[in-house]
């Protein structure tokens, strides 16, 4: 697939679940792959690759412990195998058979969250997914992706298939998606990357926010405070150098996520940073540990402060107050 | 006698051997004690698929040809790991090792397929989803294969059993044997007391898979199920009836004998009846 600004446009309209799709469809000219859903094929975009692949296509209906348990199967039978629905039912219908199957038998699928964080806010929090990060991270041996755009999110489908792991690949945003990369980059699992490298506030930020983050550090240079913003696409591994060296040239750490504030990219980086000497304070911005009234996805990130204007206020207050 | 009752007659010696290994490996587990009932009313039916339908090779347990058996109700492991003895793969040495600290032989299957262990079992009602997905990656492959998922009667609680049974027959799986053992006891009572499945060879059928009910200690009966040739395009579900505990006076039907510690005494006696039993 072709990473140029005309694409990275076209994807961003389209939103990272049919991106996924999309990136399906080329993975399947050249792999021997499966893809599963559980009655979701069209919410992840892969109605074309339904149409085009029907052989390596196979929907196990509303039943994601069965999901699981087959392309638990199939991988150990050799088959690359994608699993696809939203985020609540991918992560936690079916966890223990994703404990059992995946962590304890390390069986490699490549899981993918469909509509994760709070987008889909309007259908309630049945189908919001403010967890999926921090129960997936306490199992052992799965990779853990955020894509910042939709352009990650091919880069991210299309390391999945060669990484050695299983991978939770944890999409956000709707469509209409503001764009972060609008040319190739070298993305690599593990590595967090720096997107300006200038000032004494590090944000740390994943998925949805990463954007909001580079929008909040522009306020924030607007008023006389530089921040570094750091595209922390993979949740696990956490990139514990980059938190090191983060840590020695920050007065605070940011981090911001469309997620709990238990358990996710928070969670990570200060489960590191405690074991450091002089690690500087951390500054916790993501979705507070409740259920409240849902709603439209804007109204819910403006009502927890998940705005550029708001993220730069916290953040403002934090350091001024240090 | 024709070669078929020898052979019968072959599976019914190993089942007697394999319930000598399960007493030795109860009394050596000690204070950990084993699963013993459910472990004793599989022993026909994991002797006769070992013993005579398999198709396996010893001397390479990872043969990509080779038949698969999942025990799905984990907790059953003294009936498989001593049909792995009785192929070859587990020496009794490691056998007498059962749940000890470094022993790779835990109360429940963990895998390790240069052992003959295909999967890792314990947590109920997840044998059959993943029964499903290497039937269908035998037929996405083009392999003779076939795939035998051992199932619980109580098992058959989980709603995820359900989720897989269902889903078997649409994918056209006729590679896949399901065989519940059905024993009528689980943990803390009877299926009865705790959860009916009620008639449960109607419940697989209504999912639309070729049902048999059988005589779970039937050796013969067992053998020439298995051996039939199928023309069928649905999964088959054979419903062995059996008796948890089977072998022994003590543990027959006894669900004290769900998860035990055996006294000297008890597997004293039990060796006698076993001796008594050789006709």
């Amino acid at each position: 697939m072709i990473i140029d600004e005309k694409n990275s446009k076209m994807w961003s309209m389209i939103g990272s679940r049919a991106t996924f799709g999309l990136t399906m469809l080329e993975l399947g000219k050249e792999n021997d792959l499966m893809v599963l859903t559980a009655d979701t094929s069209t919410s992840a975009g892969l109605d074309r690759f339904k149409k085009t692949y029907p052989e390596k296509f196979l929907d196990v209906g509303i039943a994601e412990q069965n999901l699981i348990g087959i392309a638990a199967g199939l991988s150990s039978e050799g088959i690359e195998v994608f699993t696809a629905t939203f985020g609540p039912f991918q992560t936690m219908r079916c966890c223990e058979q994703i404990k059992v199957n995946v962590g304890y038998m390390k069986h490699k699928i490549c899981m993918v969250g469909l509509a994760s964080g709070v987008v889909l806010g309007t259908l309630g929090y049945t189908h919001c997914c403010i967890e999926d990060m921090s129960i997936i991270r306490s199992i052992p041996g799965i990779t853990i992706i955020s894509p910042a755009d939709c352009t990650e999110t091919v880069k991210a489908t299309q390391a999945a298939i060669k990484h050695k792991n299983s991978i939770y690949l944890r999409l956000t945003g709707g469509m209409n998606q503001p764009v972060v990369y609008n040319k190739d980059y070298n993305f690599e699992i593990g590595k967090g990357i720096k997107l300006s490298d200038k000032g004494d506030i590090s944000i740390i930020a994943t998925g949805t926010m990463v954007h909001k983050s580079m929008e909040a550090a522009k306020i924030l240079e607007g008023k006389g405070m530089s921040a570094k913003v750091i595209n922390m696409h993979t949740i696990k591994p956490i990139d514990e150098k980059l938190i090191d060296e983060l840590s020695k040239d920050s007065k605070l750490l940011v981090t911001v996520e469309e997620h709990s504030v238990i358990g996710g990219l928070g969670s990570a980086v200060a489960d590191f940073k405690s074991t450091l000497n002089n690690a500087p304070p951390q500054l916790f911005i993501g979705l507070p540990n409740e259920y409240k009234k849902s709603g439209e996805y804007s109204d819910i990130l403006d009502n927890y402060g998940l705005t550029a204007e708001k993220i730069s206020q916290t953040i403002e207050n934090k350091y001024k107050s240090l | 006698m024709s070669e078929k009752k020898n052979h019968i007659k072959d599976i019914k010696i190993m089942t007697k051997r394999m319930r000598k290994n399960i007493l030795d490996m109860s009394l050596s587990a000690g204070a950990e004690s084993s699963h013993f009932g459910g472990g004793l009313s599989i022993v026909e039916i994991t002797a006769t698929l070992f013993g005579s339908i398999m198709n396996y090779d010893p001397k390479n347990p990872e043969w990509e040809d080779r038949d698969r058996f999942i025990l799905s109700k984990g907790h059953g492991v003294l009936g498989y790991y001593t049909a792995l003895h009785e192929i070859g793969l587990i020496s009794k040495n490691d056998l007498m090792e059962f749940e000890k600290s470094n022993s790779y032989l835990l109360g429940h299957p963990v895998m390790n397929r240069k052992k003959g262990i295909e999967f890792s079992n314990g947590s109920l009602g997840m044998g059959l989803s993943v029964g499903i997905g290497v039937a269908l990656a035998a037929k996405k492959q083009k392999k003779n294969f076939k795939i035998y998922v051992l199932i619980g009667d109580g098992e058959c609680n989980e709603g995820s059993v359900w989720e897989a049974a269902m889903s078997a027959p649409n994918f056209g799986l006729n590679n896949i044997t399901a065989i519940i053992d059905k024993n009528n006891l689980q943990q803390t009572g009877t299926n009865k007391e705790i959860m009916s499945v009620e008639n449960i060879a109607k419940k697989w059928e209504s999912f639309n898979w070729d049902v048999i009910e059988l005589d779970g200690h039937d050796i013969e009966k067992l053998h020439e199920t298995f051996s039939n040739k199928r023309n069928s395009s649905k999964p088959l579900a054979i419903i062995a009836n059996t008796i948890k505990g089977k072998g022994f006076s003590f543990s027959e039907n006894n669900n004290d004998w769900h998860h035990k510690v055996m006294s000297k005494s008890q597997y004293e006696l039990a060796l006698q009846e076993l001796e008594k039993n050789d006709n």
